[in-house]
């Protein structure tokens, strides 16, 4: 591995301090030149703050340690510095920009110019070139927002190669992309590594790491557990996930067996209509139930109309609302707004936590209460004392690791965040829960804890619906799943009869049953 | 400064500004030749610019909820010259008027809330129109003249307390006991706060601490009560004095102890996440367009009472001063961040500047540049102070990038 090849990164004994607490702590990590480094660890490890010291986003002097680029000792004291040393950063989080054409984003900042007047034939030219280096085949001239993400993704490895990157740090890459864009985005880090392209690539996917990465580094609390190198794209996926967790685990997902009881939550014939274009359904004439007790997943593709689905279901909160009708333990219930679904007893967890889920500017106690503030009134006011009780139980029973309930959110990590919007719901004393991609963008050890309290959840008798992309995940959960595509539900399968084949083959099946047919019938059917 | 935060821990944000705030005052002390600090006008200080502080508790919650007010200031004068107007040519009595007034509050308020809640027309845009509407219309219905109010409207715009006993002290007795009463309840809150705290965190705070948190504010109190006490014969802490002090109190529990509080918070943190949580966004943002207009009524009310008469021109630019004071108080732009006691400050240190200067006789013109200049450093300094590392403005307005190490840092 990297013994053989010359290292063209050395960063030595780095440690760097937040405020007196330690986020790095004497990290050394060497990277071979022309390799693929990934790095691993849970959320809060300090990876970003790594690459961030080294890109120069924590200018050289607010760190410890040294870090040699190419064989010369760099001091960067803001990343153009490095980007001119040819260290390039792409981060999680797409920075081109929508309304620009692809060859504007690659040169802004950066512009060709002749006398002082940008040479945008030079330019497109350029692109055109950065482009078929990158796998692209498009119009420079294309605006950004008609690319898809994985594409810009591509577009912002194009900007990168205009400047003659020798390093390349990928944060998480393919975090929001589809499988066949990340297959994608890989090879085309592959074969930029084979033109002499070292890259850095922070992933928690370790499938991802398999198939390309040539050596791994996992961080832990700030500190290198190991360094290995991935021969012959092997993995031991087990010995990462210790690493980086710090403890064994056995199974991703914790053993459970299901008492599932009376059926309590069940949707009929439920159609929606996209409130932004008239005429096209959303949700189509959908049929499901769920049993107390029981985890019930929901698979689909992107705009199969899972979130969909479940938000109309959420009083109303999502489009138009056309047919259909929900049964409570039973009984017809009419729940049109979010205030009448908690009230009969719903709760929906959003899935992006930071757009739907939390109000970042809160504190962790008024968000644990924030769904259900009438519990904690006295005399018409809030008892600060009753939301400060319910805020410390909550911590406690789920494990949340903070400082303090009445910090703010956002000094918790995502998976601490997702607890506390989980507490939030909970404390809403729902008999059903939907969970829309509870464990997206968390890690490993958070994951298996949310799994955990799934578990709890579904024991203490509440109907769970779990909406994931995860197959996996899925599978490992859930007692039956349905599959979802193009706004119908095309199949359910129990789980010891399903496998990854079958679903994927349910979520992208264009045949599917007519109302009334009998498909559907045996679909509803309750047992 | 450390010390001084300790004892004030989670009670005042902005320590900084009210530091400015004492400097203002100490420095118009001496500059004027001692004419600041002296009951005659502290009395001014109220009765003259109660206005910005009572209006600054509504757009407070504008603020917060993501939008902006800019129609307050002809609110308010639509509304005097309507109950002027009542009163002279429809020969209401002085309390009819002021219902009357109040209703057509009311109604504006209703009609602004309705352009932003129900046709999403943002705040900016409909109060730009309501700001345009409503000087036009009180210009209109007065004919650009001034028009009397009712004599008894004068108690609530510039009255006192009655005074007894003044043989005895020499001084407004019932003032000094509202400072009383002050004292006590401020000593009552802050020792069962720490009772509770004890019960409910295990966590006691030091009794000394406590003490000397009581000591220094209830001298503060005591201070300000005997200054407004000792004034000529017939003064005393002013009438909107009072007023201004029970809707603080008022305001102050409703934002951070009421439902309705927690869903303005909510909206303006995030308005995604409110809707999923139950909340009813379109209300909460009617309910505080609402409450801004019958606040900026008010306001028009109680400063025709102190003229004795409706002008024309009244309240003119009186929400560039109000939404100043919002935001020196420490408020965000992007909505979801401010709090009562900040936002008194904020208005506070407006209402000393335009005092201050006004007792050492600059004008208007420079008046008014010198509050844009406080306005500007106050807030760019308010910002760089929270950047280092408390709770930051800016940071929670712009999270950066998934970057769990360094957020995890940031304690309040």
């Amino acid at each position: 591995m990297t013994q053989q090849q010359p290292t063209i990164l050395r960063m030595q004994g780095i440690t760097k301090s937040f405020q007196g607490v330690r986020a790095l702590d004497d990290v050394t990590l060497e990277v071979g030149a022309g390799t693929i480094h990934a790095i691993c660890g849970e959320n809060g490890a300090g990876k970003s703050t790594l690459m961030n010291v080294l890109s120069g986003v924590h200018p050289y002097g607010t760190y410890e340690g040294k870090i040699v680029f190419e064989g010369q000792a760099v001091t960067f004291k803001d990343i153009k510095e490095s980007v001119a040393a040819g260290i390039a950063i792409i981060h999680q989080e797409l920075t081109t920009i929508p309304e620009l054409s692809i060859t504007e984003n690659i040169f802004i900042g950066n512009e060709i110019t002749k006398f002082g007047l940008i040479n945008w034939d030079l330019a497109k030219k350029r692109t055109t070139d950065l482009l078929s280096q990158v796998g692209l085949t498009m119009d420079p001239g294309t605006p950004i927002k008609y690319l898809g993400a994985g594409q810009q993704q591509l577009v912002e490895i194009a900007k990168a190669l205009s400047k003659d990157v020798r390093l390349l740090i990928l944060d998480e890459p393919t975090s929001s992309l589809n499988e066949t864009e990340s297959n994608n985005l890989l090879g085309i880090i592959k074969e930029l590594k084979g033109r002499g392209i070292t890259a850095i690539m922070i992933s928690h996917k370790l499938n991802e790491i398999a198939m390309i990465a040539d050596a791994v580094t996992v961080i832990r609390d700030g500190r290198v557990i190991e360094t290995y190198p991935v021969t012959a794209g092997q993995v031991d996926e087990n010995r990462i996930i210790r690493s980086m967790v710090g403890r064994t685990i056995e199974n991703r997902y914790p053993l459970h067996e299901s008492h599932p009881g009376e059926v309590i939550f069940e949707v009929a014939d439920w159609c929606v209509e996209d409130p932004n274009v008239a005429g096209r359904m959303v949700c189509k004439h959908s049929n499901f139930y769920v049993r107390a007790g029981e985890i019930v997943g929901f698979a689909g593709l992107m705009g199969a109309g899972r979130t969909e689905l479940m938000r109309s279901i959420f009083g109303h909160s999502y489009g138009i609302w056309r047919s259909g009708s929900v049964k409570l333990k039973g009984t017809q219930q009419k729940i049109t707004s979010v205030d009448a679904a908690i009230r009969q007893g719903l709760a929906y967890l959003p899935e992006d936590r930071k757009v739907y889920g939390i109000n970042l500017l809160d504190k962790i106690s008024t968000t644990i209460v924030s769904a259900n503030l009438k519990a904690i009134l006295q005399h018409g006011l809030i008892s600060l004392d009753a939301q400060q009780r319910v805020a410390e139980d909550y911590h406690e029973a789920l494990n949340i690791k903070m400082a303090n309930v009445n910090y703010g959110v956002t000094t918790l990590s995502g998976g601490n965040q997702q607890k506390v919007v989980l507490a939030k719901w909970l404390f809403t004393n729902p008999d059903t829960l939907i969970l829309d991609e509870p464990t997206r963008g968390i890690d490993v050890g958070a994951k298996y804890e949310i799994y955990k309290l799934i578990h709890a959840l579904a024991d203490e008798g509440k109907a769970i619906i779990l909406v994931s992309s995860e197959l996996v995940e899925l599978l490992g959960m859930a007692d039956r799943i349905y599959t979802l595509f193009e706004g119908r539900i095309t199949g359910m399968l129990k789980c010891d009869e399903a496998n990854q084949e079958k679903l994927m083959r349910m979520m992208t099946s264009k045949t599917e049953a007519e109302p009334g047919s009998t498909t559907r019938e045996t679909l509803h059917e309750i047992p | 400064m450390k010390y001084l935060k300790q004892i004030f821990s989670g009670d005042i944000r902005q320590y900084t500004m009210v530091i400015a705030l004492v400097v203002f005052i100490l420095v118009f002390h001496i500059a004027s030749g001692g004419k600041v600090i002296t009951p005659s006008n502290f009395q001014n200080l109220i009765s003259g610019y109660f206005y910005v502080l009572l209006m600054a508790l509504g757009m407070l919650m504008v603020i917060v909820i993501g939008q902006i007010d800019l129609s307050v200031g002809s609110v308010a004068a639509f509304t005097g010259m309507f109950l002027a107007i009542t009163a002279r040519d429809l020969g209401f009595p002085w309390w009819l008027a002021i219902l009357a007034s109040l209703i057509v509050g009311v109604a504006i308020g209703s009609l602004q809330g309705f352009w932003l809640s129900k046709l999403n027309v943002p705040g900016f845009i409909t109060t730009l129109g309501g700001m345009m509407i409503f000087r036009g219309a009180t210009i209109w219905i007065s004919g650009s003249k001034s028009v009397p109010v009712p004599e008894e409207l004068k108690i609530f715009g510039a009255g006192y307390l009655p005074d007894w006993g003044r043989e005895l002290t020499g001084l407004n007795n019932l003032t000094l006991l509202l400072g009383i009463i002050g004292i006590a309840i401020y000593a009552f809150i802050q020792l069962r706060r720490r009772s509770r705290s004890a019960e409910v965190t295990g966590v006691k705070e030091g009794l000394w601490l406590v003490v000397l948190r009581i000591v220094l504010v209830g001298a503060v109190i005591g201070f300000l009560a005997y200054t407004f006490a000792s004034g000529r014969k017939g003064t005393s802490f002013p009438v909107p004095g009072v007023t201004l002090i029970i809707l603080i109190v008022f305001y102050q529990i409703l934002t951070q102890r009421t439902r309705f509080g927690r869903s303005v918070y909510a909206v303006g943190g995030n308005k995604n996440a409110a809707r999923l949580s139950g909340v009813n966004v379109p209300k909460t943002y009617f309910l505080t367009m609402l409450n801004m207009s019958v606040l900026a009524t008010l306001a028009g009310i109680m400063f025709v009472g102190r003229t004795t008469a409706a002008g024309p021109a009244d309240g003119n630019m009186w929400e560039l001063d109000v939404i100043a004071s919002v935001f020196i108080g420490g408020a965000a732009v992007s909505g979801g961040i401010g709090t009562v006691p900040s936002t008194m400050v904020g208005g506070m240190v407006m209402v000393v500047l335009s005092n201050g200067l006004q007792l050492l006789g600059v004008g208007a013109d420079r008046t008014a540049v010198i509050k844009g200049c406080v306005l500007l450093i106050a807030v760019a300094f308010d910002i760089l102070n929270k950047q280092q590392g408390r709770p930051s403005i800016t940071g929670r307005l712009f999270p950066k990038k998934e970057n769990p190490e360094e957020k995890a840092m940031e304690g309040p």
